[in-house]
């Protein structure tokens, strides 16, 4: 029996012209962490922030451990955490500081919130930065401040907003390390994510959004399935060459073509970029460029919808 | 399947579930105060700028000015506490238009406190401010010679009610930072809002050397009678009359611009 901290019915907001969501259904297990997957202007954040009680949606329907996030939003605050793309603490108070003031709105009592807050210092490691102004913090360390502040209230349901954009490497595992740890005791994570490999790495579940609708609502190696594991990418000379590759390798492959490149995914990477190559070779075509990778957000998007992620984003 | 109770951490019971305005309130305004202790520059350049203006009226302009039957001094000093709460109400537009720039705002809408504490919060912090810099200004009149001809209570009473309609004036800047959402913008966009007001005044000069057709507005505004009415209770003039306009003004203000600003944080993000 499965059970839901998240279900969402026909969700919709729309921007003046714009439709932010244009009908969202969602169920999201409890205890897990599940990835809304999607390029900018996708709709995560929308949906995030209805969710998270900031913005009221114009069609549909939401609730967090069964409360109603428009009717009951005030039980809903009390059981949730957001933290965002960006670090929404007051950078002039310290770290400290701002736990503080967020265990005062929280309204918890003065001592457990002292107890709280000096063991969420703790656990991010804040505690010899604790009482400097978070204007000197780190990229890294003003993240741990938001995640910190989004916890004070020990909440059931964390939403993350793209946590880790921007962050470095280390940072970025940091904040993985720690995603892992909260859904260990037993939180339910909702987090935003433009990374392929961050939903894959993090969430059990992962709802790809294009343009205000779920396109696909699987597990990432599922997702990944669909597409293959290993992206080559041939870059040829000129179109002409790339046409002439891409309709040699027809015959064994399924490639892509766009402008001057071949694109093949495959789940066997390394026997395919051999056997592509020594076909190419026999009919004489070099090529100019070779990448092999991971698939991306993007090539997500190509498989599910025809068309690039940023589409609109670009224009 | 249920979406019911799921206690995956800590009962939330814990936390109270009803949102207390006062205590709300209060946090928000000891991060405001907070804020001049961790950023005194704050404090120091909105006091640096009034004693400029004291000194200028004094030493420069005021031997141009001529109020017949006071003292220059005695004139000025009220005007300069009514003008120092004004501008000062700028820093609530720029606050408040930092934090929905931050997303600080947004943070604050997805907790469970009281929605306006935010603004009566930062409003509240902004009085603890005008209070320090009026005692300030008020000492630095005493410095440069201002008089007080009537009592200490009268006294009290002036920079009470200059308060007071400071306090109605953080509303208003309040408005103007939500809606403009851009602490650059809103200070800019500040600047023409107050300058009339400041200066078509009898804060530093009598109303009645202006042109005819300000006389009117120069006479009647809020920032005139507040001066107005601080001066008289100081200098022993009648002073029932400004005061009751004064506090009219901040009454009209008052219920224009909380209900607006409130409209306004629920809508801003």
């Amino acid at each position: 029996m499965t059970d839901f901290a998240i279900r969402v019915e026909g969700l919709t907001k729309r921007f003046e012209t714009v439709t932010a969501l244009d009908g969202i259904d969602l169920e999201i297990p409890a205890r897990t962490v599940f990835g809304l997957l999607g390029p900018n202007g996708a709709g995560k954040t929308t949906a995030i922030r209805i969710l998270s009680t900031i913005l009221k949606p114009d069609a549909g329907r939401a609730d967090v451990l069964g409360r109603d996030v428009v009717r009951q939003a005030k039980e809903v605050r009390t059981r949730i955490g957001l933290a965002g793309q960006f670090a929404t603490v007051d950078t002039n108070l310290t770290g400290r500081e701002n736990l503080r003031l967020i265990g005062r709105l929280v309204h918890l009592p003065r001592q457990e919130a002292t107890h709280r807050i000096d063991a969420l210092l703790e656990r991010f490691q804040l505690t010899t930065a604790a009482d400097r102004p978070v204007r000197t913090y780190s990229g890294g360390m003003r993240r741990r401040i938001d995640l910190a502040a989004a916890l004070v209230n020990r909440p059931p349901v964390l939403f993350l907003d793209e946590p880790t954009t921007g962050l470095d490497p280390f940072s970025r595992n940091e904040v993985w390390a720690m995603v892992g740890e909260l859904v260990g005791d037993g939180t339910t994570v909702v987090l935003t994510t433009q990374y392929l490999e961050e939903a894959d790495r993090l969430a059990s579940r992962v709802a790809v959004i294009d343009e205000g609708r779920v396109i696909a609502n699987d597990s990432p190696a599922q997702l990944k399935s669909r597409l293959g594991s290993t992206v080559i990418e041939i870059g040829l000379v000129n179109v002409a060459t790339a046409k002439r590759a891409h309709d040699v390798l027809i015959a064994t492959f399924a490639p892509e073509l766009e402008d001057s490149t071949v694109r093949l995914t495959t789940h066997e990477g390394a026997r395919m970029l051999v056997e592509a190559l020594r076909t190419l070779d026999g009919e004489a075509i070099v090529p100019a460029t070779l990448t092999v990778r991971e698939p991306s957000l993007d090539d997500v998007f190509l498989a599910l919808t025809g068309h690039h992620a940023e589409r609109e984003a670009a224009a | 399947m249920t979406t019911g109770e799921i206690a995956t951490t800590a009962p939330p019971g814990r936390a109270r579930v009803v949102p207390t305005l006062v205590s709300d309130t209060l946090a928000i305004a000891w991060r405001g105060v907070l804020t001049y202790r961790r950023v005194p520059q704050l404090l120091v350049f909105s006091t640096i700028q009034p004693v400029v203006f004291v000194l200028l009226f004094t030493y420069v302009f005021g031997g141009a000015i001529h109020v017949p039957g006071v003292d220059y001094v005695d004139y000025l000093m009220p005007g300069i506490w009514v003008q120092t709460t004004v501008f000062g109400a700028i820093a609530t537009a720029i606050g408040l238009a930092t934090d929905v720039q931050s997303g600080l705002l947004e943070r604050f809408r997805s907790l469970p406190m009281a929605r306006s504490a935010v603004l009566t919060g930062r409003t509240i912090a902004d009085l603890f401010r005008n209070v320090f810099v009026v005692i300030l200004m008020a000492g630095v009149g005493f410095l440069v010679g201002f008089t007080v001809h009537t009592n200490a209570a009268k006294l009290v009473a002036a920079l009470l009610l200059v308060l007071l309609f400071g306090y109605s004036m953080s509303w208003v800047f309040a408005t103007v930072g939500l809606w403009l959402g851009n602490p650059e913008t809103a200070q800019a966009a500040a600047f023409p809002v107050m300058a009339p007001l400041v200066f078509a005044s009898s804060a530093f000069v009598p109303v009645a050397t202006m042109p005819d057709w300000l006389q009117p507005f120069a006479e009647h505004q809020p920032v005139s009678v507040t001066a107005s009415a601080a001066r008289a209770l100081t200098l022993g003039t009648p002073a029932t009359s400004y005061i009751l306009q004064s506090l009219a003004w901040v009454a009209g203000i008052l219920l224009v611009f909380v209900p607006i600003a409130v409209r306004r944080y629920r809508r801003a993000v």
